[in-house]
């Protein structure tokens, strides 16, 4: 666990994600293959493509079955191209007073935006003050911090729901935006990348007469851009793709999450996979879109909090 | 301690503002009552929803307390010694489903330390279409606990599912009840759940694996190593560091394993497929149960800290062993 704290060199994140440090073309599979024969080389292929048939095979196949009827979504046989493409599956989702996807869909963007907006705000305020600013306590509050990233979220999950229960937020939009956004790893992440910005920019401004904030405003936030926004979009899919929480903590039909409301819609149509597809495929699309538009900084972030963190 | 900060905030920006209206930006006082003030929206968050229900669990577990119930009496250890002397009602299950989370762990961890290894060496190198592989591969992590279990649930089904039917085509037995009976319910879960999470590693691995000095291959080259040579005497430990945040995050989440049994098997057959945190969920939250939930789910989070602990301990002796031996 430590080294997840001190192993974050300065400058890690100086360089905007997406970066290439110098040699990366020359990996050792690079050079390797350079004399070899080409045989490694188009097993290495095979190897790739039977992935990625087993990577995307299932996805294709919950979009092809969403749009089936339900006898041909029951079939023993698959059929990969339906016999009768059909958006009866949607419609029926969509217009089921006892399943409302369309109102699970909006309680699940406003809740994952506006958790997202949260975190990124406190997290960012939170973690310059502990990568630039003096404070008597600085250490312990920091390590305190930290040390909460390793605790397991069952720890914190039954004396949350009865703090939400007396704060009167079970069954709420707030139950599911608040208490997550408690979490350190925001906070972690933005400390990592203040420390490596350059102190100089922030000196000029403060000798030109800017106070903290508006240093931190005009300075520290606008290069830190593509930070805030990987930390934007990481949480943004973690609260939307949320599941246990939102279980337990929402009761209402029209207070459902969609990853939620996933699990009512199994219950309730056992063995309508033709429904349960559909209701997969709009809880799937918006993330996916977000993922292969962002998909640079999704992996840079993740790759940064392991590798550089 | 964190309340000394929390509270000492407003106090700080009182006295200042009354005493001292325009302190130099530089000045001790000034920064510290700046820095509360950055502090305070976080730390009021992480006070209430992290330290505070992390010492209420505690407390919780020290009370029968019942949600729906008027009276919390205090109990003492009742609820610890009820579980290990088999006198609660929980006992059984809680000690089933621990069993059952760290069978589900043993089996699912070494793969997906190993199999993301193999797919960023795979991707290791320069290749057209590289990034779209890693997408790929990345692509259902994104997609959460929820779908991705839904959607195998399908494939998975005994008698309309995909799986059965192509191995029928191949002449392998095409009846197999993947999520209803033993074993195949666990070989479905660790499945499912490499499956789902394998990118995430490999995306860390991959990172890690372009941070290693090519200046090191070609040394160990010039040395005469081979291929397996160069993995074992740079790549590995290249990886090192990396390998314990991969280790400790990987067990975090499969110790916490719950979706992919609610959604997929419902726990069964039986209760053979019910984790700790399916288990406590229905104790505290369905039940209402919580004195008995908080002492199952703190037992839980001693075992996983114990376990970390060895983790951590063994990975860091070797790297300590290993650079001896090369000196």
């Amino acid at each position: 666990m430590s080294t997840a704290t001190s192993a974050a060199p300065a400058g890690a994140g100086r360089e905007r994600p997406g970066r290439r440090p110098a040699g990366t073309d020359t990996t050792a599979s690079g050079r390797r293959r350079g004399k070899g024969s080409p045989v490694p080389r188009i097993l290495a292929y095979v190897a790739l493509v039977l992935l990625t048939l087993l990577f995307v095979s299932p996805l294709l196949y919950m979009l092809v079955t969403s749009f089936k009827t339900t006898a041909d979504a029951g079939s023993a046989t698959p059929q990969w191209i339906p016999d009768s493409p059909t958006l009866a599956a949607y419609r029926e989702i969509l217009g089921n007073p006892a399943t409302p996807v369309l109102r699970w869909f909006l309680n699940s963007l406003l809740a994952a935006a506006l958790q997202s907006l949260l975190i990124v705000a406190t997290a960012a305020l939170a973690a310059y003050a502990l990568a630039r600013l003096e404070f008597p306590g600085k250490k312990l509050v920091t390590l305190l911090i930290l040390a909460t990233l390793f605790v397991p979220p069952v720890t914190l999950l039954i004396p949350n729901y009865l703090i939400v229960g007396q704060l009167g937020w079970l069954d709420s939009l707030a139950a599911i935006v608040v208490p997550g956004a408690a979490g350190a790893f925001g906070v972690f992440f933005l400390r990592q990348f203040f420390v490596s910005l350059p102190p100089e920019l922030e000196e000029a401004a403060s000798l030109d007469g800017a106070n903290r904030f508006q240093v931190f405003w005009k300075v520290i936030l606008p290069l830190s851009r593509p930070a805030l926004a990987t930390l934007a979009m990481l949480s943004f899919l973690t609260n939307w793709n949320d599941f246990l929480w939102p279980v337990f903590t929402l009761f209402s039909p029209e207070n459902q999450t969609l990853s939620a409301g996933l699990s009512t819609l199994q219950n309730a149509n056992a063995v309508r996979y033709d429904l349960l597809m559909a209701g997969a495929m709009i809880a799937s699309v918006p993330v996916l879109v977000l993922f292969i538009a962002s998909q640079r900084y999704v992996v840079e972030g993740v790759s940064r909090a392991g590798v550089k963190g | 301690m964190s309340e000394t900060a929390t509270s000492a905030a407003p106090a700080a920006a009182v006295t200042s503002g009354r005493a001292a209206p325009a302190p130099t930006h530089r000045s001790r006082s000034g920064e510290a009552r700046t820095a509360y003030l950055f502090l305070a929206p976080y730390l009021v968050l992480f006070t209430v929803f992290v330290l505070v229900p992390i010492v209420y669990g505690l407390w919780i577990s020290l009370h029968a307390y019942d949600f729906t119930l008027p009276e919390q009496p205090f109990v003492g250890l009742d609820n610890y010694t009820g579980l290990f002397d088999g006198s609660s009602p929980f006992a059984g299950p809680f000690w089933n489903s621990m069993q059952a989370t760290y069978l589900f762990t043993v089996l699912t961890v070494p793969l997906l330390l190993v199999v993301p290894l193999l797919v960023a060496l795979l991707m290791n190198g320069k290749f057209p279409g590289r990034t779209v592989f890693r997408a790929m591969y990345f692509a259902p992590y994104v997609l959460g606990v929820a779908v991705v279990s839904v959607l195998w649930r399908y494939l998975l089904d005994g008698n309309i599912g995909l799986v059965n039917y192509y191995a029928g085509l191949l002449g392998l037995p095409d009846t197999t009840p993947w999520l209803t009976d033993l074993p195949w319910a666990w070989a479905s879960l660790v499945f499912v759940t490499v499956w789902w999470t394998l990118g995430f590693n490999a995306v860390i691995y991959l990172a890690a694996l372009q941070e290693i000095s090519p200046d090191l291959y070609e040394a160990a080259r010039v040395d005469g190593a081979n291929a397996w040579q160069r993995f074992w005497n740079v790549t590995l430990p290249g990886l090192r560091p990396v390998l314990i945040f991969v280790t400790s995050v990987t067990l975090i989440a499969c110790v916490n394993m719950f979706g992919q049994s609610w959604l997929m098997t419902q726990g069964g057959p039986g209760t053979e497929t019910r984790t700790a945190i399916y288990q406590i969920a229905d104790t505290g939250l369905t039940n209402f149960t919580s004195g008995a939930a908080s002492a199952m789910s703190t037992l839980f989070t001693l075992s996983l800290i114990l376990v970390n602990i060895v983790i951590f301990v063994l990975l860091r002796e070797r790297e300590g062993g290993r650079k001896g031996a090369r000196r």
